[in-house]
């Protein structure tokens, strides 16, 4: 009997020994700001995440090496949500109850972002996510910011050119998750807005290998442009089968392809393929006066140098979210007042002209996104690199 | 524009060239399920290995093409054989569930290593002999299409000769259905298993490396590749060489025709539920003969 | 009754874990914690239900996630899309999974080892399509906003403490019926079943009936979850029932220990919090999850649990035997 006894024993002695662990908790007082951070690291959207904690990471060194702020140093908290809503709730409240931050920067996905939302407004912290969706900040929700240019402009975007081309109908291909599902809907929503019309709407797998029956059915189609809406490799594999099945009709990216690992894995397949970009991917040819060139260039030096690769406009979005975050506890601190959770979030909506990555932000009590499409430039690829096409 | 005839005939081509891919993929589990009754979850990450250990071979060791595939190949099989002598040689007697489990757990493994070795980002190799396009009445062919079919051809009359014309072949089959006898009759089952789990390690690399010039290659692209050549297999005749491959055609064809013709969204729950229909009405697969319900 | 008798007792265990729960929020006030605690509680629910089917009755599953998100989404849509209450959306929950679960386990149960697997895997993945496609009902990919939070009898559960009662409570209910289960008549047939089905069979044991009717209460356990989760958390999205999800579901009971309630909640526990007590390695999550699964499937077969347990018996026995010994060479 001696065994079953134990197995007993241990309903007893596990539950005793979590809430010893668990009772644990550390609890110290606030001698920095805490700014929590959170994003997807690893797991599906790693390639947009990763770029986001290097950026967090490195400017939180940056600030501190040059003296914090009004003194005091600032902190990052960081937690990866592996793009996992179950996750970034655990993640959140960890930041807002153990670690009691007073801002929160992420997470990186749309998904992520919307299952936190709740929790935000209820708790009352202010969060600035790196996020797509439009979903996130309309209708505006008091607490909840993003950096990122909606889908919205990147679709107004695309749009505007084709209008101006004189095309009237599209074929578009999205790729069956967040990033996809939002863009999809923005391009049907807007189309008419801008005299055109969606005459084949087909979709793909995050982890297919192959478009060549989605491209073939729009090549059915009298479609004159096809827009794919996807983040690394789905969009290479879609403009290599392109040039494969000899589709002559012109090519749109999203902003998510924006990463010279596109260019890279397409081969000569992208050449002459369209996208909205941050205006990072095109720094260098910007003009002199452009008011962005300077953080743009700062930003991709320093990024470079410490971390190898090339800068992506996601780490950028990350640089934005920390900026303001740091901009408007330094205005808090200059005005004298205390800095807490909602003085945090009220001086958010007063930030105004700030120049980052992503464009000029102007948030509003009605804007918490606070960029206009003018944060989008059109970029076509030539010669295996990004050309301004404005 | 094309005409749905052309289109209809796109997409046969596009579904014989994912077919194959899953029908070499689905002849790894073939290999090790013939010798061993295991399904092996890691067939998946040994397409993955091989398409990446490539990659290295080109951009790193700066080797040309076809020795950087040999190179890949040959590692790929000594990480099967690895995988045996450390993961399922310890197990005697073990029942399905824990092999399944040790499997996925290699499968999790190997996963989590290449994201370290080749971080999570998407390589490519370069076509094996260009990327422009052959007209085929309306449709397109891609050379690499051609590849994939030649290599997959090359691969599977080759085990065919291995299983039936040399005695090794002969003795790994024997394994499989009488673990015992073939051991009684002097053959070295352990030795057998060893062999196999290599060589299905090299088949899944050369899958890999085939695919990788047109579908890209990642750490994680494993899994549903995986996944599907399993479908190949069982929808053709686990234990049949030649079935894997012929399942791997039906499931690509029908998937890509579903795909084009039906929705594009729903091309995996198509093939899937063909998954499903084989195992609910033949579990024993298209060529396969006995009753495929294993006690 | 002797205290002897009272330890023997399948009860004893349960009414001191069901105390200890229960208390728990007294010394834990912490709602991070707390919320820790609830998703371990969540996932536990299903865990206990799929070790009802693998570990009693040897059968595998490789897609109940697909049930734990059938439940989600049942309860989830309905309250956002119509304002259903969440205990109406519960027993539509049930009836929905039920008839899901009946008509799938009935032909994937005939199947075995590999074959069973493959299938409950391809069921997972239909079902995760769905989730995605369906977005006229769920959100699509992007996910499923707006659903209530859980309100039951007139109170509305919306703090992380009332919650974590209100999920102890559940998976309390639910550990008592599944004791009751395995002690039972149809547990004895179960574990027949487990050890050889043509001996069962022979024996009498109606195979089809017991393996379908198991099916199918796992299945109400992870819709159970899965309307839990949709209820706490106010939003879905089909990534949080993917195939993943249903391997970690088998790692949880493999690694807690085959065939043992206890077992099935330990393995819940760890698999749950391990992750947030890495956090400082968390890149190497993966490979240490990997690695766990193999170690243990080869160096521990019968579970965590059980083979810490085999280890101090051994190490009794071992202490027993040398002081006999001892006693023996004293005489």
């Amino acid at each position: 009997m001696t065994k079953s006894r134990l197995f007993r024993l241990a309903g007893i002695i596990l539950p005793m020994a979590l809430v010893i662990v668990l009772a644990a908790a550390p609890a110290y007082a606030h001698e920095e700001y805490k700014i929590g951070a959170i994003f997807a690291s690893t797991g599906p959207a790693s390639m947009l995440g990763l770029p986001e904690k290097n950026t967090v990471m490195m400017l939180e060194e940056a600030l501190n090496a040059a003296g914090g702020i009004g003194g005091k140093k600032v902190e990052i908290i960081f937690y990866n949500t592996e793009a996992d809503p179950t996750k970034t709730v655990t993640a959140v409240k960890k930041l807002i109850k153990k670690d009691k931050v007073e801002i929160i920067i992420g997470p990186t996905t749309s998904g992520t972002t919307l299952a936190i939302i709740d929790i935000i407004e209820k708790e009352k912290v202010p969060l600035i996510s790196a996020a797509a969706s439009v979903r996130i900040i309309k209708p505006v929700k008091p607490y909840v910011f993003k950096t990122p240019q909606t889908d919205v402009m990147a679709v107004e975007k695309i749009y505007e050119r084709l209008q101006k081309n004189g095309i009237k109908r599209v074929a578009i291909i999205t790729v069956a998750n967040g990033f996809g599902d939002s863009g999809r809907n923005q391009l049907k929503i807007l189309a008419s807005k801008y005299g055109l019309t969606v005459v084949a709407d087909e979709r793909f797998g995050k982890k297919d290998t192959d478009m060549t029956v989605q491209l073939t059915k729009i090549k059915g189609t009298n479609a004159q442009a096809i827009i794919s809406w996807d983040t690394n490799p789905g969009p290479a594999v879609i403009a290599k089968n392109r040039k494969a099945l000899g589709i002559k009709i012109p090519l749109y990216n999203s902003h998510g392809v924006a990463s010279k690992k596109f260019i890279e894995l397409s081969g000569g397949a992208a050449e002459g393929t369209y996208l909205p970009a941050g205006k990072l991917l095109v720094v260098d040819q910007l003009t002199k006066n452009d008011p962005q060139r300077k953080v743009l260039t700062d930003y991709k030096n320093s990024y470079e140098s410490k971390f190898g690769g090339s800068a992506n406009t996601f780490g950028g979005h990350a640089y934005d979210a920390f900026q303001i975050a740091v901009k408007a506890i330094q205005n808090l601190v200059d005005k004298k007042i205390h800095v807490n959770r909602d003085s945090i979030r009220d001086e958010l909506e007063n930030i105004t002209g700030f120049v980052g990555t992503g464009g000029i932000f102007n948030f509003s009590a009605k804007d918490h996104n606070g960029l206009t499409k003018e944060g989008f430039v059109l970029v076509e690829i030539e010669n295996g690199d990004w050309k301004l096409a404005e | 524009m094309i005409s749905l005839e052309q289109q209809i005939l796109q997409f046969v081509i596009t579904g014989i060239t994912i077919g194959s891919i899953y029908g070499l993929i689905g002849l790894g589990f073939s290999i090790i399920y013939n010798s061993t009754e295991i399904i092996n979850f890691a067939q998946g990450e040994f397409v993955m290995l091989g398409g990446l250990i490539t990659v290295t071979g080109i951009q790193v060791l700066h080797l040309p093409l076809p020795f950087a595939a040999i190179l890949a190949v040959i590692m790929v099989a000594v990480i099967g054989i690895v995988m045996d002598l450390f993961a399922i040689r310890p197990l005697k007697d073990a029942s399905a569930i824990t092999l399944i489990i040790i499997t996925i757990g290699a499968s999790i493994f190997i996963r989590g290593v290449s994201s370290f070795v080749w971080g999570k980002e998407p390589y490519t190799i370069p076509a094996f002999s260009g990327e422009e396009p052959i007209p085929f009445f309306g449709a397109v062919i891609q050379p690499q299409s051609l590849w994939v079919l030649f290599i997959t051809i090359v691969i599977v009359v080759g085990l065919k000769q291995f299983f039936d014309r040399t005695l090794t072949g002969k003795a790994m089959i024997a394994c499989a259905f009488q673990p015992r006898a073939a051991s009684l009759v002097g053959i070295d089952v352990s030795y057998m298993v060893l062999l196999s789990f290599g060589l299905s390690g090299a088949v899944g690399a050369a899958a890999g490396i085939v695919i990788a010039p047109m579908s890209m290659t990642q750490y994680d692209m494993g899994v549903m590749l995986g996944l599907k050549g399993f479908c190949a297999a069982i929808i053709g005749g686990l234990g049949y060489p030649w079935g894997a491959v012929v399942g791997g055609l039906a499931l690509g064809i029908l998937e890509s025709l579903g795909a084009g013709l039906i929705s594009s969204g729903y091309k995996d729950a198509i093939a899937f539920t063909i998954l499903l229909l084989m195992l609910f009405f033949r579990p024993q697969g298209l060529l396969g003969k006995t009753k495929g319900d294993r006690v | 009754m002797t205290f002897r008798s009272l330890l023997r007792s399948p009860y004893t265990g349960f009414i001191f874990f069901a105390v200890l729960l229960l208390l728990i929020p007294l010394a834990v006030t912490n709602e991070y914690y707390l919320n820790v605690l609830i998703i371990i509680g969540i996932n536990s629910i299903i865990v206990m239900g799929l070790d009802l089917l693998m570990g009693y009755t040897g059968q595998i599953s490789l897609g109940h996630a697909a049930f734990y998100g059938i439940g989600a989404y049942i309860s989830g849509v309905l309250s956002a899309k119509w304002g259903v209450p969440p205990l109406m959306g519960l027993l539509l929950a049930l009836v929905g999974v039920s008839i899901i679960a009946f008509t799938v386990g009935n032909p994937t149960l005939r199947l075995h080892g590999h074959y069973l697997a493959m299938a409950t895997l391809g069921f997972g993945i239909i079902v995760f399509i769905f989730f995605q496609e369906l977005d006229f009902l769920t959100g699509g990919p992007s996910g499923l906003v707006g659903i209530e939070a859980m309100t039951l009898f007139g109170i509305t559960f919306d703090s992380d403490r009332s919650y974590y009662y209100l999920v102890s409570i559940v998976m309390l209910i639910i550990l008592l019926l599944s004791i009751n289960l395995v002690n039972s008549r149809v547990g004895r047939a179960l574990r027949a079943i487990h050890g050889s089905e043509i001996a069962a069979n022979v024996l009498g044991v109606k195979i089809s009936r017991y393996k379908n009717g198991i099916f199918v209460i796992s299945a109400l356990y992870a819709a159970v979850a899965g309307w839990l989760y949709a209820h706490y958390i106010t939003f879905i999205s089909p990534s949080s029932f993917g195939f993943m999800f249903s391997i970690k579901l088998v790692t949880m009971v493999v690694i807690g220990s085959l065939g043992s309630l206890w077992g099935a909640i330990f393995g819940a526990a760890l698999l749950t919090s391990l992750p947030e007590f890495l956090t400082v390695v968390e890149d190497y999550e993966t490979v240490a999850f990997g690695i766990i699964l193999m170690s243990v499937m080869i160096f521990m077969p019968r579970g965590l649990l059980r083979g810490i347990e085999d280890l101090v018996i051994k190490i009794f026995a071992r202490i027993s035997d040398r002081s006999e010994v001892q006693e023996k060479i004293n005489e």
